[in-house]
């Protein structure tokens, strides 16, 4: 049981990595951004090309998935991006979903339809065990890897916010970003850093769970759905928020795929139905924000 | 009736050109059928985005609905097309009388997500209960009964385009009606300011949940026809890209008349035809392309090829 929740952490961690971008995004510049995966798949590609043709290590592949993905996404965001802030959520979404459906064919017709796989190194294969019975905790050395990645990086983005001087800007635009622009804030260039900052962040995790998540170029459409669930579950105006909503689905998921495999994501989405239609505004709102 | 509602003189010549075309066209009279039934989704698609901007991604899950008990229905009870397809409306009206709860309250992200999670939830209960629905290999085996009695369904299509344009024309009057009616114009109303739409004594959430279920029974009556003029229903009809696919017709076409619908299913038709032809495995790239060139230059520009090398509008206040 121990051995299920601990998965569950890992793969919520995951999430919240794959997701963090989003729900900072999606809270600065109001945009719906059904694309975010595609970034992601940008950096598991990366990790994968890289190991399986150039042979290089597995742990200088996670810089470079963060830089192309975080690249890629300051390019695009400013040429085509920047343009579709203020439009209606209708445009927003149907400018995501073209970019999906662009990034997934470009994928299958470059590297191919089949799914990858990631060589890990040997010292990542391992799996230690600790107690006995019912209450054993079987932890994959992998997953300890990924759980270690993922605090770090959580508890560095939280340093970044709440302590800098960038952070305080940042979350002045979010809360506010007429304000902060009249207090003299440059609030483009907050949104370019995000918005990059945020997809190398994706990147990372795709490219940290190109072995968990199994990488293939339907990725960003499989996982899309689970992104936007810890978004608005989890709510856009904190980043403890989306950890705990993504900590929460991870486990939900992971339990419900094991003790109930005949429901397989049904839990899933039911239960982000009840909670969004109990709480439409996401679990974990922080009061006097801007909604 | 007021003057908008009047029937113009190019509807008529629109609605007899088009019953007439599978009888003109009998060699392609499979996909005028296809474009009709697209057609109607998108017309009830319409309904909800153009007419209360609610932006869906899961308007599949009554498609499939539709599919899916009609299709079960032929099989196992009667296979009679009509009543068939009255119980494909039925149950997706049903279906959609409990969903319009869910897209009450909310932020626009909300709805999205839940109208997504009710296309996927749908999709995992086809999958999973594979005793019923045959799983992933589909439901095959539905044999359809002759139409009213006396038209069987031939190979080549004529008798289905037939029966589905007729659907689709019946469903547009309806919903034509619907719309420029009193309760049309307070849905009007609550799409451009739902604030004022509610001061003025406007009952916002009945209005949207009534025009939420109606919408769902069309769709329902969409993939009705699907399953029963393919005699077959699979998973692909909860599958998202038939959201998305129905959303970018209608942008295609434009939203908030009835007839943008229509006519975004059937350039997106011939498009995906001619495209798939080309590159059968990657014509989603040219459809995704297509999009993002669409919101990025604007279709109003881009349905106006004249209004292309003229200097652009200064932009006004963009809206809140």
């Amino acid at each position: 049981m121990l051995t299920i929740l601990f998965d569950g952490i890992a793969y919520g961690m995951l999430l919240f990595i794959l997701a963090v971008g989003l729900a900072v995004t999606m809270g600065l510049m109001n945009f719906i951004n059904l694309a975010h995966g595609a970034f992601a798949m940008v950096g598991g590609y990366i990790t994968i090309l890289l190991m399986q043709r150039a042979g290089v290590p597995f742990l200088v592949c996670l810089p470079l998935a963060f830089l192309g993905a975080a690249v890629l996404g300051g390019v695009l965001e400013r040429t085509l991006y920047r343009r579709l802030y203020g439009k209606p959520h209708l445009d927003q979404v149907l400018f995501s979903i073209g970019l999906t459906f662009m990034a997934v064919a470009s994928v299958d017709y470059f590297v191919g339809s089949t799914q990858q796989i990631v060589q890990l190194p040997e010292w990542l294969k391992g799996r230690t065990e600790l107690g006995e019975g019912a209450w054993m905790l079987g932890m994959g050395h992998y997953r300890l890897f990924i759980i270690v990645v993922c605090a770090a990086l959580t508890i560095g983005l939280q340093y970044v916010l709440a302590k800098t001087r960038f952070g305080s800007r940042l979350r002045a635009s979010v809360d506010d970003q007429r304000v902060a622009a009249g207090l003299g804030i440059n609030v483009n260039v907050v949104f370019f850093s995000t918005f990059a900052v945020g997809s190398g962040l994706a990147g990372l995790g795709g490219a940290l769970g190109a072995d968990v998540l199994g990488m293939d170029p339907s990725f960003p459409l499989k996982f899309m759905i689970y992104f936007l669930i810890v978004v608005a579950v989890g709510g856009t105006s904190s980043i403890t928020g989306p950890l705990l909503a993504a900590i929460l689905l991870g486990i939900a998921d992971v339990a419900g795929k094991y003790y109930i495999p005949k429901l397989g994501a049904f839990i899933v989405y039911s239960l982000m139905i009840v909670i969004l239609v109990w709480r439409p505004q996401g679990l974990f709102v922080r009061q006097g924000g801007k909604a | 009736m007021n003057a908008a509602g009047r029937w113009r003189w190019w509807e008529l010549v629109l609605w007899v050109a088009a019953l007439a075309s599978p009888f003109l066209l009998s060699r392609h009279a499979l996909i005028i059928n296809e474009i009709a039934i697209v057609a109607l989704f998108a017309l009830s698609l319409d309904l909800i985005l153009g007419y209360t901007g609610i932006v869906s991604l899961g308007h599949a899950a009554f498609f499939g609905m539709g599919a899916y008990s009609a299709a079960l229905f032929a099989k196992h009870v009667m296979p009679d097309p009509l009543v068939g397809l009255l119980v494909g409306i039925a149950t997706a009206t049903v279906l959609g009388a409990v969903c319009s709860a869910t897209i009450l309250r909310g932020t626009d992200l909300t709805r999205l997500m839940v109208t997504l999670g009710v296309g996927l939830i749908l999709m995992e209960l086809a999958n999973k209960l594979d005793w019923l629905t045959g799983g992933a290999d589909g439901l095959q085996g539905v044999v359809m009964g002759p139409l009213l009695g006396r038209f069987e369904f031939d190979l080549s299509g004529q008798v289905a385009s037939v029966y589905s344009l007729t659907v689709l024309l019946l469903l547009f009057v309806l919903a034509r009606r619907l719309v420029q009616s009193p309760f049309g114009a307070t849905l009007k109303a609550i799409r451009d300011n739902r604030l004022r739409a509610m001061a003025i004594g406007i009952p916002v959430s009945q209005r949207l949940a009534v025009i939420y279920t109606v919408a769902a029974g069309a769709a329902g009556a969409a993939g009705a026809l699907l399953a029963q003029t393919t005699g077959f229903a699979s998973l692909d009809v909860f599958e998202f890209h038939r959201s998305a696919d129905v959303m970018l017709m209608l942008v295609i076409g434009g939203v908030g008349w009835l007839y943008g619908g229509i006519a975004g299913a059937v350039v997106f038709k011939l498009m995906q035809d001619v495209l798939s032809n080309i590159t059968p495995q990657y014509w989603t790239f040219w459809i995704g392309l297509f999009l993002v060139v669409l919101v990025l230059v604007g279709r109003e520009r881009l349905v106006r090829p004249w209004t292309w090398f003229k200097p652009a509008k200064p932009a006004g206040e963009s809206k809140t």
